[in-house]
């Protein structure tokens, strides 16, 4: 009940500050346009496995700028569906059968030139090309967007759930609503649910201004992206809110974007860090993005159902309790009930 | 009702308040003096609950805070208005009373706004209200639950008479039905219509007693001789 009532205020303030609910929406339509008119390929070492492939076929394209690998038909589709690899050649009766994985970035005429040429052949039409994922016109943009939409709902609501957590000490309502009967869980729980529900809003818009209008690639279910884009910004309300507590203004507030919120990005996927030392890659594991933009990635490239993603939907309920708890905690400096 | 006993603050080194007992009895309008920086406002956060104390104790109506099921027996008025600056008076007062209020909401809301003179401004934002109507939905917000005890940091600073002359006029009221009102004041006007002051310097009760007693007890016509013994007395 008293969730319920933080709740409604927390929109009533929402939808009386237009200009902060426009931030909210259109700045990360805008970027996301931007970034729709400027991002083009790019290119990386691409992985191939052969499946049944005669030894000189084999030896001639490891030779080539791919990392090649010999596996079994079952392997070999299981890494291709888990888009570790980013294409498969194998022989359909007889004929070159050439299977792109197509959700990554990576440049598949590059693949497709090499192979055949290692192969000897001139014609395009001898190899015959299947995508297992996504198609031929899936390009940078489409590759990052899902990242992006997790970004930037993650940023904003940070910053704006910080912020008004953060307004909400310095103006003493935090002191004054803690001298009423409620417990600290329903305020933080309120709070919760009131940025929940607004940021299930600005997903939709988000989500819909990005698939339709820009066109961003998309298979899967748009309730499995929306259940994400939650869980992103739940979590980054809890993150934004318990680093509040440490901020004296609205400014330490900002100061913390380039701390917390620029480097998630790095790690995110939205540059690949699978070349990295494994160091580097247990930073990325520590951040919440990283789940948040691997399950948005396979849902909308993949079509992966929430089966499939649930170690990152694990991971970021897990990041998601623990700050929620944290900022139960944090509130006893106010109230020691 | 409200009892304090050997309250000892401290924020960082710096002493605060220091053996504080206070008493305070149902039905009592108590008073609390003493100039700036004597430490009143800690005093009241700390009955409310939202500061623990160094040392000693606090029982509202003979329990000890901090206790959940106390919180709804006092209203409290901070020194600071906590407000929601975007929202309506309204919208500010009925967030504070869902807390406390369910049936009789609508009708609390009105009567607190009437008796502080806001209800025909109880739909305007509270960024365009000025400093003493802020001041009153803050008081109309400590009262709307119609607590048994109201903790009031200096309700009445920056509104004038006749607002203030209608507050009084409820607080007796209050006070006939049973209500023990705490308020902290500069105001020596004020300190006379209280049944009883403590007066605070340097974290410590340096006087305690009836306004009456004080004048007789100093041989001053007014308060404000009273008040200017103690703190000229500083050495
Ligand atoms: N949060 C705090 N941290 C550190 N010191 C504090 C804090 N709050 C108050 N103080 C100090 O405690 C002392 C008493 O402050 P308090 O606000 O209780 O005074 P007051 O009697 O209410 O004054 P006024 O009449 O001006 O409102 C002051 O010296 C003040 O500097
Ligand atoms: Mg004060």
């Amino acid at each position: 009940m008293n969730i319920l009532i933080v709740a409604k205020r927390i929109l009533r303030q929402f939808f009386r500050d237009k200009r902060s609910v426009a931030l909210m929406v259109v700045a990360p339509g805008l970027i996301l346009s931007l970034l729709w008119l400027v991002l083009d390929n790019d290119s990386r070492t691409a992985e191939v496995a052969v499946v049944e492939a005669p030894e000189q076929i084999y030896e001639q394209l490891a030779s080539g700028k791919m990392e090649v690998s010999i596996l079994d038909e079952k392997t070999a589709q299981k890494q291709l569906n888990d888009a570790d690899i980013d294409a498969l050649l194998k022989w359909d009766e007889n004929r070159p059968l050439l299977i792109l994985e197509g959700s990554d970035p990576t440049d598949h005429q590059m693949i497709r030139t090499s192979i055949q040429e290692a192969m000897g052949l001139d014609r395009k039409e001898a190899v015959s090309i299947q995508y297992w994922h996504g198609s031929e016109d899936m390009n940078f943009f489409d590759y990052t967007g899902p990242v992006l939409i997790g970004f930037f709902i993650f940023f904003f609501v940070f910053l704006v759930g910080g912020v008004s957590f953060l307004r909400e000490r310095t103006q003493g309502t935090l002191e004054r609503v803690l001298a009423t009967p409620i417990q600290r869980y329903e305020l933080v729980g309120g709070y919760l649910l009131g940025f929940g529900l607004f940021t299930l809003l600005q997903s939709v818009l988000i989500v819909l201004y990005s698939v339709y209008v820009l066109d961003m690639y998309m298979v899967g279910e748009m309730w499995r992206v929306l259940f994400i884009t939650m869980l992103l910004a739940l979590t980054a309300l809890s993150v934004g809110t318990l680093l509040s507590t440490y901020a004296k203004n609205e400014f330490q507030m900002i100061q913390f974007i380039p701390l917390v919120i620029v480097p998630q990005l790095f790690f995110s996927g939205l540059f690949p860090i699978e070349g990295l030392s494994s160091w580097v890659q247990v930073l990325g594991k520590l951040m919440p993005l990283t789940y948040g933009a691997e399950a948005l990635r396979g849902i909308m490239l993949r079509n992966e159902n929430l089966g499939d993603l649930q170690w990152q939907v694990f991971m970021l309920l897990m990041f998601f309790a623990i700050f929620t708890l944290l900022n139960v905690k944090a509130l006893r400096r106010h109230r020691n009930l | 009702m409200i009892e304090l006993n050997g309250i000892t603050h401290k924020f960082g080194k710096e002493k605060v308040l220091e053996g504080v007992d206070i008493f305070i009895d149902r039905g009592e309008i108590f008073g609390l003096l003493g100039p700036s920086g004597s430490g009143k406002t800690t005093l009241v956060r700390i009955m409310t609950g939202l500061l623990i104390p160094r040392e000693g104790e606090v029982k509202l109506r003979n329990q000890r805070m901090p206790k959940r099921s106390l919180m709804k027996r006092f209203g409290y008025m901070a020194q600071e208005n906590a407000l929601y600056y975007e929202l309506t008076a309204w919208e500010n007062l009925d967030f504070f009373s869902s807390f406390y209020l369910r049936k009789q909401k609508k009708e609390r809301m009105k009567y607190v706004l009437r008796i502080t003179g806001l209800l025909e401004y109880r739909n305007r934002s509270v960024g365009s209200f000025s400093g003493g109507m802020r001041r009153r939905l803050s008081l109309a917000i400590a009262m709307v639950h119609d607590p048994e005890i109201l903790i009031l940091d200096e309700p009445t600073t920056g509104l004038d008479p006749v607002v203030r002359r209608s507050i009084w006029k409820e607080f007796h009221r209050l006070k006939e039905q049973g209500t023990t009102i705490l308020i902290t004041t500069h105001s020596m006007e004020e300190a006379d219509k209280c049944d009883r002051l403590a007066m605070l310097r340097a974290g410590k009760v340096i006087a305690a007693g009836s306004p009456d007693a004080w004048k007789r007890e100093y041989h001053t016509q007014t308060l404000e001789d009273v008040f200017l013994h103690f703190g000229g007395e500083e050495a």
